[in-house]
């Protein structure tokens, strides 16, 4: 506690700066894997293919990939810029099947209604099909959000910022306050940011809360 | 009015859904489409606003070419009624049936406003309009469903078997009201059921499909009923057409006779039955002759009332069956009792009816 105290702006900035590497991905990635998701929903063949390769793409190890990001960005190795492209990939790959699920769950009732009514394809998945998927996106980005605050820290090993500097400057000093400082910290961001996306997901879908209140499924 | 002409649906795996479709929907009339499964009932009622796209044939809705519309353009001046409903879960009562207002570019405020007064026109209390869809009955979420096709006032509504999945009352209640809507809106309604008794009850006329996509026959109710083409449609139209089919025969020839009439308090009749009126004249049930006096507890409930103005023989015949006395009360418009009517007398009465439905 006294070390954390005595060390109260380090830690903020290192807490500000976790929090960017890890929010800006993720941000990014819901932005990406939306259309992606949507695209692999056109065919069976692209389903398949596309949720394949997001899965294939999450089993590469992050620490190759912050390492070869420059030589394939072009960036300098120390540049923030591959840790927020790795960690987009990583989300895109995460959230590509959850939106290919979620949009798979809508009901084709309700998808046949709205083409009924006169809804171009465009305004139908903006209007109607997205934010029926909702629920299901929001349960993978809580995944995704978490999983990537928790990989920002694999950065420090190789020199970027965040709070898993303090893992790795705390073993070369032997300091214990400093280590268990940033565990408990990645484990409260984590907390906040699952609680924030959870409180979110329910403030943008009334209607589930109605649905459950009544207990039924359609 | 909706054209077929020649129109085909052959499926990429070569099943025939529709076969050389020849029929025209008329303007301001219910025409229902019914048959078993697999006839191709919904595959035609689905070109129409081009869900489906037709192999050959000519389709036109208003004389417009179904096939030379924007489909979205299309749609959205059809309205549509599906089974189950299919609102939108995540949005409300209100804002469900604004859906086409809103698409056509009606300001929100507009599109609201039109969408509580449906509500009360298809009988939905307007307090259910900030509700979801998850939170009304099956009946009521049917009602939003019909609320929504008609709301950007549409001259055409598409229903899709709208009411095979709610329990029989609340059907029975649907229909009456889509038959009072439609008495006062005059759509050009086209309406999908494999249930032959709703095809009859709601059509002006009725085209029967059978499997393969071929129509069976195209007729008003009444002639279905009594003179079906082939025994695919006999069988179809189910047993006890005949009796059926008097419900299509204008009872205006019986004559009415008379009817023992007594008041609580009154002496029993000294024979047979008299039917018990309240002090209005309506009828409240039968007594049976014996001594003492007409008490309330000792009325025997009376069989269905034969309405005068909007009679057919089959409410004639049936109220004279169902009635202990075997004498069928008739009632007038306000229901009070106008006269007897037997069923000796509707079958007497049926040679000129049959001659007047034929004429």
């Amino acid at each position: 506690m006294t070390w954390f105290l005595g060390n109260l702006d380090v830690v903020l900035r290192l807490l500000r700066e976790h929090l960017v590497f890890s929010l800006v991905p993720v941000a990014l990635g819901l932005l990406l894997a939306i259309p992606l998701g949507w695209v692999a929903n056109r065919t069976a063949t692209l389903r398949t293919v596309m949720t394949n390769a997001a899965g294939l793409l999450y089993t590469i190890p992050s620490l190759a990939v912050f390492v070869f990001m420059p030589a394939i960005l072009g960036t300098q190795i120390l540049d923030p810029v591959n840790v927020v492209v790795a960690l987009t990939i990583y989300t895109v790959a995460l959230l590509v099947r959850t939106v290919s699920d979620a949009l798979t769950a809508v009901s084709g009732n309700v998808v046949d209604a709205a083409n009924a009514m006169g809804y171009t394809p465009l305004r139908r998945f903006v209007g109607v099909e997205l934010p029926l998927a909702v629920p299901v996106i929001v349960a993978g980005l809580r995944v995704a959000a978490v999983s990537t605050i928790s990989l920002v820290t694999v950065g420090a090993v190789i020199g970027f910022g965040g709070l898993g500097l303090m893992f790795t400057e705390g073993f070369n000093r032997s300091n214990d306050a400093q280590i268990v400082t940033g565990i408990v910290l990645v484990l409260l961001l984590a907390l906040v940011v699952d609680s924030a996306l959870l409180l979110a997901g329910k403030l943008l879908t009334p209607w589930e809360r109605a649905r459950r209140a009544v207990g039924r499924t359609t | 009015m909706i054209e077929f002409r020649g129109v085909t649906k052959r499926f990429p795996d070569g099943t025939v859904a529709v076969d050389g479709l020849d029929l025209v929907a008329e303007q301001g009339r219910i025409t229902v489409f019914v048959g078993p499964s697999g006839c191709g009932k919904t595959t035609s009622l689905r070109m129409i606003n081009r869900m489906i796209e037709p192999t050959e044939g000519e389709l036109r809705v208003e004389g417009q070419d179904v096939l030379a519309a924007d489909p979205a353009q299309l749609r959205r001046g059809i309205g549509y009624v599906i089974q189950h409903a299919g609102l939108f879960p995540h949005r409300t009562i209100v804002d469900n049936i604004a859906t086409v207002p809103m698409l056509i570019g009606r300001g929100k405020k507009a599109a609201r406003d039109r969408a509580m007064e449906l509500m009360e026109t298809v009988g939905l209390d307007t307090a259910m309009a900030k509700r979801y869809p998850a939170q009304l009955s099956g009946g009521q979420q049917q009602r939003v469903g019909v609320a929504r096709a008609l709301a950007a006032d549409p001259p055409v509504l598409l229903m899709d078997e709208p009411f095979s999945a709610v329990d029989p009352i609340v059907r029975e209640s649907l229909q009456s009201e889509l038959l009072r809507l439609q008495s006062e809106l005059g759509k050009t309604i086209v309406f999908v059921t494999h249930d032959i008794d709703e095809a009859i009850k709601l059509g002006d006329k009725v085209a029967v499909f059978r499997v393969g996509g071929k129509l069976a026959q195209y007729d008003e109710p009444g002639v279905l009923l009594s003179r079906p083409v082939d025994d695919f449609v006999d069988n179809f139209v189910g047993r006890d057409r005949g009796y059926r089919g008097l419900g299509f025969l204008s009872s205006d020839t019986i004559a009415l006779g008379s009817l023992p009439m007594v008041s609580v308090g009154d002496p029993r009749p000294g024979d047979g039955w008299a039917v018990v009126l309240d002090t209005g004249g309506r009828p409240l049930g039968w007594v049976e002759a014996g001594d003492g006096q007409v008490t309330e507890d000792g009325i025997v409930p009376g069989g269905s009332l034969y309405d005068v103005g909007s009679g057919s023989l089959r409410g004639a015949l049936d109220a004279a069956l169902s009635s202990p006395s075997g004498l069928g009360v008739a009632v007038d418009a306000e229901g009070r009792v106008a006269g007897s009517v037997t069923a000796d007398a509707v079958l007497a009465a049926l040679p000129a009816a049959r001659d007047d439905a034929a004429a």
